[in-house]
C-alpha cells in the first residue's frame, strides 16, 4: 500500500515537473501538414522580414505605423498591420472570434493580403514560413489560454446556374451588403465611408469590380469562408447564423458576376442573360477603379 | 528598448564583437610592410541597395536583402516582378505623390595596396630603363557615387536609371531600362529594353566587397594575357566582362515563388558602351536555374549560363585617319567595325544554405577565337596570325561562403581560380612572354584571388541603410609582371563606411 503511494507520488511530481515543459514546448511550435515549426527560428526570421511593420512586440506598431493613423506613403496603405498581441485574425477557416488554425496562418503568410502592404512570402520555405507561424503564436497570451476553433465545414459547391446567380442577387440585397459594397460591389455603399476596423482605423470595403483577388483566397471555396467565419476585426461580420449554406453558394455565384473584369463561368452564365448582359455592359462602361482607362 | 531588440542584439552583439575583433587583429598585421606609395584608383562599380524601394513599401533593408546589397530569395522575386509586391497597390497612384524614387549610395574609407611587381622608371638608368618595385600605398578615400531612381510607372510597368560616377564625379549612365513585367497576365514573360545588368544569378552589381582587388568577380572580366597586346594598330580594344551592363533586349520569366527562373538576352556586341563604337552585330546570353527547398536547410539553387558574343578584328572605315597607318582603329568610324570573331562565356551555378551559413560555387568555360586572342585583324591586309595561334581556352572557379548569424552581420569569403587550359600563342619553356610570338607556359596568366572580409549593420531601418565595412583581398597572377615575367602579386585592405539613403 505504501509503495502504490509512492509510486503514486512519483507519478504526479513527474507529471507536475513535465506537464510545463511539454505545454512550453507545443506553444513553441506550429503544425501544418507534416510541418513542425519552430518559434526560435521563427523568432529570427521574425526580426529579419516582419518587425518593421509588425512591430518589436508584435502589436502592429512598428516603424512604418505612425500612431496618428498617416501612413506615410498615402492614404491607400492606412491599414494597420496586424497585431499579433490581440491575437485577432481575418483569415480564418474557424468561426469568427475564434483563434485560427496553424494552417490559417500558414497559407496567410504564403498568400499575402490583397490591397495591403502585406506581401506574399511564397518565397520563403515552407519550413521558414511554419517556423513563423509558431513564433507568432508566442506573441499573444490568447494562444496560451485558447485553442484555435474548429474548421467550418464547406459543402461541395452546386454547379453554378442562372437561378443560382438570380437568388445570391436577392440575397445581396436582403442581407444588406450593399450598405458597405455598393449596389455594384465597387466597395461605395451608404456606408462605407464610416467603416473602421478595430484599431479605429478607416478600412475600405471590397471592390469587386476591381477584379482583384479576395483578402483571404481566389477560390469560390476562399469566398464562401469569407462571408462564413467573417473577417474579424473587421466591419465584415460573419453570415454563418444567418444563411443556409446552398445560400451562401448562390452569393458566392452572385458576387463573382460582379468581378466584371474577370473572367469567371459565373460572370459567362449571367452574361448570357438579357438582365445579366446590360448589368455587367454598364458596369464596365464605367471603367476601371481609378478611372484611368488602365488597371492600376 | 524592448525585451526583442535588447535580447537580439545583446546576444548578436556578444557574437559579433569576437569575430570582428579578430578579424581586425589579423588583418592589422597585414599592415606592417608599407615601403613606397603610388596612387591606385577604387574602381567606380555601382552597386545596388535601394532604401527608395523600403521606404515605398515600408519594409526593413532585411526583408529584401540577406546583407545589402545581396539579394535574399524575397527581393530576388521582388527584382523579377519588377520592383513589385503584387498586392494590387504598387503603381504610382498609390503613393504620396510627393514620393521621389531616389537613392544615393556611397563609400568612405581608408584603404592599402600593394603590387609587389610594378612598373617603375631604374633610377640607376640613364636610358629609360624600366625595373620592378614594392609598390605600397594607403590612406583615406571614398568611392563613387551612384544614383538609384527605380520603381513603377504604372502596374506592371517598371523601370531603372542609374547614374553613376567615379570618385573624381565623372558621371555615366550605368543602367537605363524601362521593363514590361507579367505580360499577358503571366510571370513567364518580362520584356526589359536598355542598358542593364545581365540576369547572372550571382550579381556582381550586388557584390559583397569592396576592395580594388575584390570588387569585382575576376571570372566575370577575366580575358587572357595575350589579349589587347597593342601590336597591330588596325585591331580595336577587344574588352568583354560577363559582369558589365549591356545593352539589348532581355526576355526573362519566373515561377509565381521564383523557384524556377529563365532569361534569354540580344544584346549589342558593344560591352555596354553607348552609340556603338565598334560594330553593328549582336550577342546572346541565356540562364536558367531551378531552386528546391531541402527540409529547415533553406533554398537551394542551381542553374546553368551561356553568353555567345562576337567582337570585330578591325574596322570597315576610318575616318581622318593621318597616322599613316593603314586602318588604324584609333581612327574607327563608330559601327563599322568588321571581321568579327567568336568568344564565349559558359557555366554552372549552384546556391546552397545550410541555416545561417551559404555557399555559392561557381564554374566557368570560357574562349575566345584565336584572332581575338592575339589582336590579329581578320583581313591580311592588315596584318596576319602569329605562328601556331590557336583559340584561347580558359576554365574557372569561385567558391563564395557567407555565414550570416543575424540580419545585422555577415562574414564572407571568397576564393576565385582561373587555369587557361589553350594558350593563344605557342608555349616555349624558358623563354619570357613575347607578345604576338610566344608565351612561356601553359599556366601563364592563371590567377588566383582570396578575399575574406565583414559588414556589420549598428541598424535595420525601412529608410536607410549603413554598414560597418572590413575587407581584406589578393591576387596571385602567374608570369605577368611587367618587366621580369615573373609572378604578379597584388592585395588589398579596406575599413570604411558605406551607406545608403
Amino acid at each position: 500500500m505504501r509503495k502504490m503511494n509512492l509510486a503514486k507520488c512519483l507519478t504526479g511530481i513527474a507529471v507536475l515537473l513535465v506537464a510545463p515543459l511539454v505545454l512550453t514546448a507545443q506553444q513553441g511550435e506550429s503544425h501544418i501538414g507534416k510541418l513542425t515549426g519552430n518559434a526560435g527560428t521563427g523568432k529570427q526570421l521574425y526580426f529579419r522580414y516582419c518587425w518593421g511593420c509588425h512591430g518589436f512586440r508584435g502589436d502592429g506598431n512598428g516603424e512604418n505605423w505612425l500612431p496618428t493613423g498617416n501612413y506615410p506613403n498615402g492614404p491607400n496603405l492606412n491599414i494597420q498591420p496586424r497585431n499579433f498581441v490581440a491575437a485577432t485574425f481575418k483569415c480564418r477557416s474557424t468561426p469568427t472570434g475564434t483563434l485560427p488554425t496553424d494552417e490559417d496562418v500558414y497559407n496567410s503568410l504564403g498568400r499575402g493580403l490583397t490591397n495591403s502592404n502585406m506581401p506574399s512570402w511564397i518565397t520563403l520555405t515552407n519550413q521558414n514560413r511554419a517556423d513563423l507561424v509558431a513564433f507568432i503564436k508566442t506573441l499573444s497570451e490568447r494562444w496560451k489560454t485558447e485553442k484555435a476553433g474548429a474548421e467550418i465545414n464547406v459543402p461541395a459547391e452546386p454547379a453554378p446556374t442562372v437561378q443560382s446567380i438570380q437568388h445570391g442577387k436577392e440575397l445581396f440585397t436582403k442581407l444588406e451588403c450593399w450598405k458597405c459594397h455598393g449596389p455594384e460591389g465597387r466597395g461605395d455603399g451608404p456606408s462605407a465611408s464610416t467603416l473602421t476596423d478595430s484599431n479605429d482605423q478607416p478600412i475600405r470595403p471590397y471592390n469587386f469590380a476591381g477584379g482583384s483577388r479576395f483578402k483571404c483566397g481566389t477560390t469560390n471555396h476562399d469566398l464562401y469562408k469569407i462571408f462564413m467565419t467573417g473577417l474579424d476585426g473587421t466591419p465584415m461580420p460573419s453570415f454563418a447564423d444567418v444563411i443556409k449554406p446552398e445560400d451562401a453558394w448562390d452569393l458566392v455565384h452572385y458576387l463573382r458576376t460582379l468581378q466584371v473584369s474577370r473572367k469567371s463561368p459565373e460572370l459567362a452564365l449571367w452574361e448570357g442573360t438579357k438582365e445579366g448582359a446590360e448589368i455587367v455592359k454598364a458596369q464596365k462602361v464605367r471603367g476601371t477603379p481609378t478611372g484611368s482607362g488602365v488597371n492600376q | 528598448m524592448s525585451h526583442w531588440d535588447s535580447t537580439l542584439l545583446k546576444r548578436g552583439m556578444r557574437n559579433h564583437a569576437f569575430s570582428v575583433l579578430t578579424a581586425i587583429l589579423v588583418l592589422t598585421i597585414l599592415l606592417v610592410d608599407s615601403r613606397s606609395a603610388a596612387a591606385l584608383p577604387i574602381p567606380g562599380t555601382s552597386m545596388r541597395a535601394i532604401p527608395a524601394f523600403a521606404r515605398k513599401y515600408g519594409m526593413p533593408c532585411s526583408s529584401c536583402h540577406q546583407a545589402w546589397p545581396m539579394l535574399s530569395p524575397f527581393g530576388q522575386a521582388f527584382k523579377d516582378n519588377g520592383y513589385q509586391l503584387g498586392n494590387e497597390r504598387d503603381a504610382p497612384i498609390y503613393q504620396n505623390p510627393a514620393y521621389w524614387p531616389v537613392t544615393f549610395r556611397m563609400t568612405t574609407f581608408w584603404h592599402r595596396e600593394n603590387e609587389n611587381r610594378a612598373q617603375v622608371d631604374d633610377p640607376t638608368s640613364t636610358t629609360g630603363g624600366q625595373i620592378e618595385g614594392n609598390l605600397t600605398t594607403h590612406g583615406f578615400d571614398w568611392s563613387g557615387l551612384d544614383f538609384h531612381t527605380g520603381g513603377t510607372l504604372a502596374k506592371n510597368v517598371s523601370f531603372y536609371v542609374l547614374p553613376s560616377s567615379d570618385n573624381t564625379g565623372a558621371f555615366h549612365f550605368e543602367t537605363v531600362f524601362a521593363r514590361l513585367d507579367n505580360v499577358a497576365g503571366t510571370s513567364w514573360l518580362n520584356i526589359k529594353l536598355g542598358k542593364f545588368e545581365l540576369d547572372n544569378l550571382l550579381s556582381e552589381k550586388r557584390i559583397l566587397t569592396l576592395t580594388n582587388v575584390s570588387g569585382v568577380y575576376t571570372n566575370y572580366h577575366f580575358q587572357p594575357a595575350t589579349e589587347n597586346n597593342g601590336l597591330n594598330p588596325a585591331f580595336p580594344l577587344f574588352s568583354f566582362g560577363i559582369g558589365d551592363n549591356q545593352d539589348g533586349l532581355e526576355i526573362m520569366g519566373h515561377s509565381k515563388d521564383d523557384r524556377t527562373r529563365y532569361s534569354a538576352s540580344i544584346l549589342s556586341s558593344n560591352d555596354g558602351t553607348p552609340n556603338l563604337p565598334t560594330s553593328r552585330t549582336y550577342d546572346g546570353f541565356f540562364t536558367v536555374s531551378q531552386a528546391f527547398q531541402v527540409g529547415s536547410l533553406g533554398l537551394q539553387r542551381v542553374g546553368a549560363f551561356d553568353y555567345i558574343g562576337q567582337a570585330p578584328t578591325y574596322f570597315q572605315f576610318t575616318e581622318g585617319n593621318n597616322s599613316g597607318i593603314p586602318g588604324n582603329a584609333a581612327f574607327g568610324l563608330p559601327g563599322t567595325g568588321i571581321g568579327n570573331r567568336r568568344f564565349y562565356r559558359a557555366g554552372l551555378i549552384g546556391q546552397f544554405y545550410i541555416k545561417k551559413y551559404d555557399l555559392t560555387a561557381m564554374y566557368f568555360h570560357s574562349s575566345d577565337d584565336k584572332y581575338l586572342a592575339t589582336g590579329t585583324p581578320f583581313n591580311p591586309a592588315y596584318g596576319t596570325l602569329p605562328t601556331g595561334a590557336q583559340n584561347a581556352i580558359w576554365n574557372g572557379a569561385l567558391f563564395e561562403s557567407h555565414y550570416t548569424p543575424s540580419p545585422q552581420f555577415i562574414l564572407i569569403q571568397r576564393v576565385e581560380l582561373v587555369r587557361m587550359s589553350q594558350q593563344a600563342l605557342p608555349i616555349v619553356p624558358g623563354t619570357p612572354y613575347t607578345p604576338g610570338v610566344s608565351v612561356p607556359s601553359l599556366s601563364f596568366g592563371n590567377e588566383n584571388v582570396y578575399t575574406f572580409g565583414g559588414r556589420y549593420y549598428p541598424f535595420i531601418s525601412s529608410r536607410a541603410g549603413f554598414a560597418f565595412h572590413g575587407e581584406y583581398a589578393f591576387s596571385h597572377q602567374i608570369g605577368t609582371s611587367p618587366v621580369t615575367g615573373q609572378n604578379l602579386d597584388f592585395s588589398s585592405l579596406l575599413f570604411g563606411f558605406d551607406f545608403a539613403f
